[in-house]
């Protein structure tokens, strides 16, 4: 049904809307977000990368004055005494103390090995005692360099631990004051540098060896730490983004210390290190989705207001629809009744006069009856025969009103036609208009008699009223067409102008003064004929007539 | 006065025929037509008619377009309009156009009666002062 399809197209309607909605709210939403979230993110990662880069680079300087301050404390000590001097123990282990009292526990031990590898003294916890270190290879390397500082190594004791070496000449020849460094002194140096909840350091050496102990295990073999040994070039901080799946995303911040043989790593994860950036993101995110739900929610509730607001003012509009068929049904039956009173009023009027000239005969005198028996007789004639007129008015109006059911029946549209035709055919004569009618062999249809014959009389009303005085000819034929039955009703009267012929069928639409045509009528017919899934068409020439077709379907195809 | 010369207008010849043979009786003078042409081709030929009484709905020319082309040719000819309940406006109408008076069918006879005689009376009325006028002038052009 056609009203239906309006619910339905007003439901695609509002579905498209609510779309509509919810891209025009939540896209700018996601879209604003985003970009500010964008820019949160890039100024914040120049942040951590200045923090991280001045944090190593202040590492960096306090590790390597560290190392050059221990470095300078054993040379003062090998530079300010002798060789001898310092060859006794008791010597040596009071400045062993001296260092030890000024420096904490850092200085573990003192060595003071000769040129040919051999440790003349020592003072410490080891007892060394005289050591040969002719074969070692950091006693090579240091008596080649003025001064020297081991990797972190498993010494002879096989503890982990890294020493100073300087290297003094007596006599022409080099010997070296050895001190040990307290691995754990230096490692908590390193160790105490934390960054955020997961941010450490640690330090390697280019062979990629641990010269402190990780605060977490890593393998120095993996990426991105070879990338940073292997760097050749002259950057002083090295800053690298690496995602590693069992750790996820990190930043590594790197610096070479000790000359460039030891590098200072840094490193954080990026969830930690962009935490308040993660922190703005969860906010974010849980306002847009908030927003969301509300603007879904909103629209929601909106559209489903304003699509029972389109069922209400549809359900309004079907009533008043049948509202509207049933007041037309009423006017053109009002309009009928007119044209009956006025035909049956001239019969009547005959037969009032009739006995009115009765009545006078008899006021003449006693005998008039048999002096105008003939007047007498022709009077009660007349009033015979006009009474016959009457009779065959109400019956042809008897016949019409009968259907007053608007149930579906079987109806034979010619017997309808016929009807309507004997009803119109007073107002026709006094319209001028000569009614033609031509009916074909048709068979029966299903159909609502009061309906069928609404949009009939409409459409002759109609048609008597745009030739009346001027007068004309009315054509009503019916044939059968296929699977239609087709009836024609055309006139020659002036005809419809272009621009009104297009409204001719909407509800209101009416050329007729105030007052005078409710412009219901074809808009009726027109709405009757599609529920029946027929059709109505109208075809009109200024000067030349208007005629209407309408194709009723034989079987009902529901629509 | 001399008795009213009237013409009865009516398609319909039986309700003219019963109504004319009423009016006779009552000492009218009448004559008839069954439509607007007939009777204006009538009262061409009958100039001392008084009243035209003249039914509103007729086929071919109708009540008002007859009264129209009676008050044009013969305006002091009156004219009084018989109508069915439905066509009162149509009456008023006519009333507009010059008519004396409307009655509605059926009527009472003796009303019919009397209105005609109104309107006889106020037809020569009109017609003797229009006499007297020219008498005047008449008179005052030789005096």
């Amino acid at each position: 049904m056609d009203n239906n399809r309006d619910k339905n197209y007003f439901i695609l309607f509002l579905k498209n809307r609510f779309l509509g909605v919810l891209v025009t709210s939540i896209i700018p939403l996601v879209l604003v977000s985003g970009i500010i979230l964008y820019q949160f993110y890039e100024s914040y990662k120049i942040k951590i990368e200045d923090y991280l880069t001045t944090l190593v680079k202040k590492h960096k300087v306090s590790i390597d004055s560290f190392l050059n301050e221990k470095l300078g404390n054993i040379r003062f000590v090998a530079e300010s005494y002798s060789f001898e001097e310092l060859n006794d123990s008791s010597f040596l282990e009071r400045q062993l103390m001296l260092l030890q009292q000024e420096y904490n526990s850092v200085f573990v031990d003192l060595g003071v090995i000769n040129s040919e590898g051999i440790q003349v003294a020592y003072v410490g916890p080891f007892r060394l005692g005289k050591a040969d270190y002719s074969n070692a290879d950091w006693f090579r390397i240091a008596m080649e360099n003025p001064q020297y500082l081991s990797d972190v190594f498993l010494g002879l004791r096989g503890l982990p631990h890294f020493i100073i070496a300087v290297r003094t000449v007596r006599d022409g020849k080099p010997w070296l004051l050895r001190a040990t460094i307290d691995f754990v002194a230096f490692n908590d140096l390193v160790e105490n540098i934390r960054i955020g909840e997961t941010g450490f350091a640690f330090i390697l050496n280019r062979k990629g060896e641990f010269q402190t102990k990780p605060l977490y295990n890593i393998n120095p073999e993996e990426p991105p730490y070879p990338l940073f040994m292997n760097y050749k070039g002259t950057k002083e901080v090295l800053f690298e983004e690496y995602n590693r799946e069992a750790l996820g995303k990190n930043i590594y911040v790197a610096a070479f210390l000790k000359g460039g043989d030891w590098l200072l790593v840094c490193q954080q994860m990026a969830s930690d290190a962009f935490s308040v950036f993660f922190e703005a993101l969860n906010i974010t995110l849980i306002i847009i989705l908030i927003g969301s739900i509300a603007t879904v929610f909103m629209a929601y509730v909106r559209f489903k207001n304003m699509s029972l607001n389109i069922d209400r003012a549809e359900t309004e509009k079907q009533f008043m629809n049948e509202q509207i068929i049933e007041s037309g049904k009423l006017a053109s039956v009002g309009e009928l009744a007119a044209g009956i009173a006025h035909e049956i009023n001239n019969p009547v009027a005959i037969m009032v006069e009739e006995a009115g000239w009765m009545e006078d005969l008899i006021a003449d005198g006693e005998d008039a009856f048999v002096k105008n028996k003939d007047e007498f007789n022709r009077s009660l004639k007349q009033i015979r025969t006009q009474g016959h007129r009457c009779k065959e008015i109400t019956q042809k109006l008897l016949s019409f009103a009968r259907k007053t059911d608007s149930r579906v029946q079987k109806t034979q549209l010619n017997d309808l036609i016929e009807e309507i035709v004997a009803i119109s055919a007073q107002r026709a004569r006094f319209a001028n208009v000569e009614l033609q009618v031509r009916l074909g062999d048709i068979p029966e249809v299903d159909i609502s008699q009061t309906e069928i014959q609404q949009v009939f009389l409409n459409i002759i009303n109609n048609a008597l009223d745009a030739m009346d005085k001027q007068g004309g000819l009315l054509k009503i034929s019916s044939r059968l067409e296929k699977d239609f039955i087709v009836i024609e009703i055309g006139d020659n009267g002036p005809g419809i102008p272009a621009p009104n012929l297009q409204k001719i069928f909407d509800p209101f639409f009416t050329t007729k003064p105030v007052g005078k045509g409710t412009g219901l009528g074809l808009s009726i017919c027109y709405g009757i004929i599609k529920n029946l899934g027929g059709e109505i068409a109208v075809q009109s020439t200024v000067g030349a007539g208007t005629s209407f077709f309408i194709r009723i379907p034989l079987s009902r195809v529901s629509p | 006065m001399n008795k009213p010369f009237i013409m009865l207008v009516d398609d319909e010849a039986a309700f003219v025929e019963a109504i004319a043979r009423r009016l006779i009786k009552r000492d009218l003078n009448v004559i008839s037509a069954n439509s607007g042409d007939e009777a204006i081709e009538k009262i061409g030929q009958n100039h001392s008619l008084d009243v035209v009484i003249l039914d509103v709905k007729m086929p071919g020319m109708d009540g008002i377009e007859t009264l129209k082309e009676i008050k044009k040719e013969y305006p002091l000819i009156e004219v009084i309009m018989l109508t069915a309940h439905a066509t009162v406006e149509t009456a008023i109408e006519g009333m507009k156009r010059g008519a004396f008076d409307y009655l509605m069918k059926p009527c009472e006879i003796e009303q019919l009666v009397s209105k005609v005689e109104e309107a006889t009376a106020k037809k020569r009325s009109h017609e003797e002062k229009i006499r007297e006028a020219r008498i005047k002038e008449l008179t005052s052009r030789h005096g």
